[in-house]
């Protein structure tokens, strides 16, 4: 067996194969793409690219759609990772308590928004969201509120994408905290009721440092995810009213695919990419420092 | 994901091959037709009478939905598949002139019965770019008033509003008759430009200057225009949250607002929704400016550039562009045929409601034909969502528009200077 540091090689070729072909090539080719003008004319002659260098980066960053968009998008990252997360750890909570009857029906009807698609979702909460008919002004007009035109006004159209959002997915989030919860063993729980803590001291001091790592790995999840935010305003607003849901992969989206300015859209990619992979790194250090303390 | 595709393309690649049989097959003359939507559904109806005259041709249909069209063209293009001929909507057909997906018709033209004449001037031209014609209307269509005849004869008016004053007087007298309620519906939803253009052209004013390479939004004539366009959202007289209606024909029935501005699709759908309202509303031309226009609308028919038997498809649009097809036609979808001579039909002739539309097409006047319009008209509609929400002056959204326009024509004006557009 001369050549035996070659079988581990022959068994992952295909998986790297795959890889190389589906995920690095591309990514490569729109590197490049993200460094020329490929529009519309290009597709026709590809001598109509031009090669501009950095230039479309530094024109992002005078794009004040572009801002706006990012704003967008932080905003509903900085409001919706939150409540997602704490909707998910909630109810994760409640469902874990061993009082609890028909359990698993209430995880069954947390989690069907995860699996249930976006588009048939969106038609039901447009009519939710009616300014006239819509079930939310019904009950707000119970205590006084006024009717909100929720997809209607730009300052309420992200709070009503938010809203959906953490209903669409902290049933997810719940289902990771839920086996997160399950391996904090009870012995814990014992020892903290002997020295008398009560159930908020069990909460603080047991399950959520016990939670730490499960809390971690949400909250990354929940930032990448939110970041690449784009369904909800695609089924809901069109990034309307007045560009107040315009986010970041909806802009690239729209530049890309409605107007084939491809090296642009490229560009929006990188940079979005750039800045989770930021945060990302951000937080991994943070948490690595928090565990050395 | 990348997993996924692997079988994905096997069975693509199959699906290849399973065809590719299939041609060999005969001495047939195949051509791939797609059509998009309604039209494409509704198609089939037409075909025998085509097969009947030329057996050796057969037309194979495939349907394209509207919404997924012009990417599906552009891939298909780009990866040398695209079909034999296809319905472009009318206002595609510079961007697919421009990237060399489609082939110019005038040899076709020269030797054929088939005249400019027999079609509205301005929708003919759309079709036309550089002096050479790119595609031969299909159908057309154009965007006209809307109005509920009883609810404007309550307001004083037995007769739809003729011009921008009446238009204006009428609106308003409408919403002081019935406080709540508006008079007017201009979409603003999913960037519908139509009728600021449509006000600007009426106007006698240009949405772009110098072989439509720089926007011309500052220009007198066209801020007037617009102007008055907002004016209807900032004194209330035009719905502004698009959200408040829940459907335009329950909107229309309510009389949340008694006139809209839209396309010819509506007319059925009105009838079919709305069976009760029937006498109560009607379709009108525009109020006109210093002239009555509207943007020329509808789909043509092109041949693209990888065609393998382009006599036969021409012969194809020839059978399409007859009188009686185009009548055929009309009686399968209610598009309203591109051909003048097709709507001396009792059907059409008949039809109140439609007969409005023939008038408003002579005066229909094609926008800016060039590859990026949608993309300004857009623009445009972005800023002006801006004023009607009071977030900029009118002067200033003008300003940034002109600006913004001018760098979406930078790569026009490069290949002009080169002589490669």
């Amino acid at each position: 067996m001369k050549h035996k540091w070659l079988i581990p090689w022959f068994f992952i070729a295909p998986a790297l194969g795959t890889l190389l072909i589906f995920f690095f090539l591309p990514v490569l080719a729109s590197l490049l793409m993200s460094c020329t003008d490929f529009d519309i004319y290009a597709l026709g002659h590809l001598s109509r690219a031009r090669w501009t260098g950095l230039e479309n980066y530094g024109r992002l960053l005078q794009d004040p759609l572009f801002w706006k968009s990012l704003g967008n998008t932080v905003y509903f990252v900085l409001a919706g990772g939150p409540l997602t997360i704490l909707a998910a750890l909630l109810a994760a909570i409640g469902l874990n308590s061993r009082q609890l009857r028909l359990r698993d029906w209430f995880r069954l009807g947390y989690f069907t928004p995860v699996i249930t698609s976006l588009v048939a979702v969106a038609v039901v909460w447009r009519y939710l969201y009616h300014p006239r008919f819509g079930l939310f002004n019904y009950l707000l007009s119970f205590i006084g509120v006024g009717p909100v035109n929720w997809l209607g006004d730009p300052v309420w159209a992200m709070p009503a994408l938010i809203i959906l959002a953490v209903w669409k997915n902290f049933g997810y989030y719940m289902m990771i905290f839920l086996a997160g919860l399950q391996t904090i063993p009870d012995y814990l729980y014992e020892a903290a009721r002997l020295d008398g803590a009560g159930w908020w001291g069990q909460f603080r001091h047991v399950t959520l440092p016990q939670l730490a790592p499960t809390t971690f790995f949400v909250t990354l999840m929940t930032i990448i995810g939110y970041f690449q935010f784009f369904a909800e305003p695609y089924v809901m607003t069109q990034g309307g009213p007045v560009n107040s849901t315009l986010s970041v992969v909806f802009y690239l989206y729209q530049q890309g695919f409605r107007w084939w300015r491809m090296g642009y859209a490229s560009s929006i990619a990188f940079m979005l990419f750039f800045i989770i992979f930021l945060i990302a790194m951000i937080q991994m250090a943070a948490r690595k420092r928090q565990e050395a303390a | 994901m990348t997993r996924r595709s692997i079988p994905l393309i096997a069975f693509s690649l199959a699906c290849m091959l399973l065809t590719g049989c299939r041609r060999d097959a005969g001495e047939q003359i195949i051509l791939d037709f797609w059509a998009m939507g309604a039209e494409g559904e509704n198609i089939q109806p037409l075909l025998p009478g085509f097969s009947q005259r030329h057996p050796e041709i057969s037309i194979r249909v495939q349907t394209v939905p509207w919404g997924a069209a012009h990417d599906l063209l552009l891939t298909a293009f780009a990866g040398g598949s695209s079909p034999d001929l296809c319905q472009l909507g009318n206002t595609w057909i510079p961007e697919f002139q421009a990237i060399g997906a489609i082939r110019p018709l005038d040899p076709f033209l020269a030797d054929s019965s088939l005249r400019p004449a027999d079609y509205f001037p301005g929708i003919w031209e759309t079709n036309c770019i550089t002096g050479r014609v790119y595609g031969i209307p299909w159908y057309v269509d154009t965007r006209l008033l809307f109005y509920r005849s009883d609810l404007l004869a309550g307001a004083g008016y037995p007769r739809p509003p003729r011009d921008w004053v009446e238009w204006l007087d009428l609106s308003r007298r409408l919403v002081r008759q019935r406080p709540g309620s508006y008079a007017l519906f201009l979409s603003t939803i999913f960037n519908d430009w139509q009728v600021p253009a449509i006000l600007i052209l009426q106007n006698g004013g240009r949405l772009l200057r110098e072989n439509d390479c720089y926007g011309a939004f500052s220009e007198p004539a066209t801020l007037e225009a617009l102007r008055y366009y907002v004016t209807f959202f900032h004194d209330s007289l035009a719905v502004i949250n698009m959200s408040e209606v829940a459907n335009i024909f329950q909107g229309f029935s309510e009389g949340v607002f008694s006139m809209m501005v839209t396309g010819p699709w509506n007319v059925s759908e009105m009838r079919k929704r709305m069976p009760h309202l029937s006498g109560r509303w009607s379709t009108a031309p525009l109020p006109a400016g210093r002239n009555g226009a509207s943007v020329a609308g509808g789909a043509s028919l092109v041949l693209f550039e990888k065609c393998r038997h382009p006599e036969a498809a021409w012969k194809f649009i020839r059978y399409l562009s007859e009188v009686e097809t185009q009548q055929a036609f009309f009686g399968l979808t209610r598009d309203l045929p591109a051909v003048r001579a097709a709507w001396q039909t009792p059907e059409i002739e008949n039809d109140p409601e439609t007969g409005a539309f023939y008038r408003q097409l002579e005066m229909a006047l094609p926008t800016p034909r060039i590859a990026e319009w949608e993309q300004v008209a857009v623009k445009m509609q972005e800023y002006l969502e801006q004023v009607i929400y009071k977030k900029m002056s009118l002067e200033e959204a003008a300003g940034k528009l002109d600006r913004d326009v001018d760098r979406i024509l930078e790569k026009r004006r490069w290949l002009i200077a080169r002589n490669l557009l």
